[in-house]
């Protein structure tokens, strides 16, 4: 008889792929950055698909194909799990200390910086007269 | 932004990205507010909030962190983020400042 097409070992590929590339979109809204619960969604939802499809091909090999194929793409799909976890999980909070920094009720230092213009900008000048906001960031690159 | 002007407070941001990557992105983004370029982490080591290696190729750049300085130059608010991936909000930048200026 023939085998009938896995399709659940497919769908189960593509939300593993659809998890990993959707995070740039998702990293847009804080709500799906600051925890990546959307990405981990898809990443169940595949999970939970290629699991199905690897029980069709395995306990029903006469009915299903994708044997071979579910086994590589659900290898795939875990070491793609795996690596997203890390940086998602790790990485991002590898930050230094940075107990030498400036707490509330020290003086700020101060620095001359040079602005977007090339204008060189003062904190005393940028404090005066009701306070500032200092926002450090990574860069854009 | 216009939060942060009705209580007549500056905003600035710190990077170790140069004058015309600023420019660039101030362009691209309509960001009115400075960005201030220090290049040779001068700044950013001054505060203590350098991070090592952690920029593309390797290069010293600065770890986030937000800070309220007041009219006398004494620091009222601080959020060093724990986490690279989430930013803070401008309403906790803004309630600190409220409370500061409630009580100066």
């Amino acid at each position: 008889m023939k085998r009938r097409w896995n399709w659940r070992l497919w769908a189960g590929f593509l939300a593993t792929v659809a998890a990993v590339f959707s995070y740039e979109f998702f990293s847009r809204f804080p709500v799906t950055r600051d925890f990546p619960w959307a990405n981990l969604l898809l990443f169940v939802i595949a999970f939970v698909l290629l699991g199905q499809g690897l029980v069709r091909a395995f306990k029903r090999p006469a009915q299903y194909r994708g044997r071979i194929f579910g086994s590589i793409a659900t290898a795939i799909a875990l070491a793609v799990f795996g690596l997203f976890s890390y940086e998602l999980f790790y990485v991002v909070r590898q930050v230094p200390r940075s107990a030498g920094a400036p707490q509330v009720g020290q003086k700020a230092t101060p620095f001359k910086l040079p602005d977007q213009t090339g204008k060189t900008v003062s904190l005393t000048e940028l404090i005066s007269p009701n306070g500032a906001v200092l926002i450090f960031y990574r860069g854009h690159w | 932004m216009s939060d942060f002007s009705s209580r007549g407070v500056q905003v600035a941001a710190v990077s170790v990205d140069s004058v015309e990557i600023n420019r660039a992105h101030a362009q691209k983004l309509h960001f009115t507010f400075p960005l201030l370029s220090d290049a040779g982490a001068a700044a950013i080591r001054a505060y203590d909030l350098l991070h090592e290696g952690a920029g593309p190729k390797h290069t010293d750049i600065a770890r986030p962190a937000e800070f309220f300085v007041d009219g006398s130059g004494v620091v009222r608010w601080v959020n060093l983020t724990e986490n690279i991936a989430v930013r803070a909000r401008p309403e906790q930048a803004l309630a600190a400042i409220d409370a500061a200026q409630a009580h100066p």
